[in-house]
């Protein structure tokens, strides 16, 4: 067993990318592997609230983000910074996760073995 | 050391693919071991058998599968991503009701647990693109 942290960096919607990125998660987390995520940069937008991708050609990956929990992936990251830049709130997030400072970010990577940029 | 490489780029849309490459040959001729390369999102496209550019310009393809035969470095296309994009096998073009035959040699198309099992051997594990 190893424990796999995924830095997402790229915001909903924009392709794929997204999509294809959480089904390695789901595929990470389904062979029982311990599974956190990091969303930095244009990534805080995966859980803005008010998405309404039912209107575009992509997945809903927000409704994806909010079924982790079934597959034990609770340890969902978002750095403040990143969230400042776009003046997002804790309160405009769809889910409860954790609020992460910059200069934390360094440290809490090293706790990982694999480390997914995306 | 063993490695595992993840590209996730076309050839001609960034230089990742042909960074990964200079990084595989590499290690290789250091004495590691390059278990296995997983191409994902748009990296499928490196496993094209027709891509065809012309005879002065660099082809990826061909590049691969030199290297897959002289070192038997293990090249996995995600099936998904693959199918999403076009690129089919000859069988499973067939099992689809389509008459397809995109892989080129010395790739193979397998699922995501390929890229869970090569992350879990692995000493290191590479992103490029």
């Amino acid at each position: 067993m190893k424990k796999y942290i995924f830095v997402l960096s790229n915001a909903a919607h924009t392709g794929t990318y997204l999509q294809e990125t959480l089904d390695v998660i789901l595929t990470t987390a389904a062979f029982d592997q311990s599974v956190a995520i990091l969303l930095v940069d244009d990534a805080v937008f995966d859980l803005k609230q008010y998405q309404h991708s039912t209107e575009l050609t992509f997945k809903d990956t927000s409704a994806i983000f909010q079924s982790l929990a079934l597959y034990d992936v609770t340890n969902i990251y978002v750095e403040l910074e990143s969230m400042q830049a776009y003046g997002i709130q804790h309160s405009d997030l769809i889910m409860n996760a954790k609020i992460i400072d910059r200069s934390d970010v360094n440290s809490l990577i090293k706790q990982y073995d694999v480390v997914y940029s995306s | 050391m063993k490695f595992v490489i993840q590209i996730n780029t076309s050839p001609y849309h960034s230089q990742a693919s042909y960074m990964a490459l200079q990084f595989a040959k590499a290690a290789l001729k250091e004495g590691h071991e390059v278990f296995r390369i997983f191409f994902y999102h748009e990296g499928i496209f490196n496993a094209f058998r027709h891509s065809t550019p012309l005879d002065d310009e660099l082809n990826m393809t061909q590049q691969w599968s030199a290297l897959a035969k002289y070192y038997q470095v293990d090249l996995v296309v995600c099936i998904s991503a693959a199918q999403r994009r076009g690129l089919l096998s000859s069988d499973e073009s067939s099992r689809q009701g389509k008459v397809d035959n995109d892989l080129a040699e010395g790739f193979r198309i397998s699922g995501l647990g390929q890229w869970v099992e090569g992350t879990l051997l692995a000493d290191r594990f590479l992103v490029f693109g």
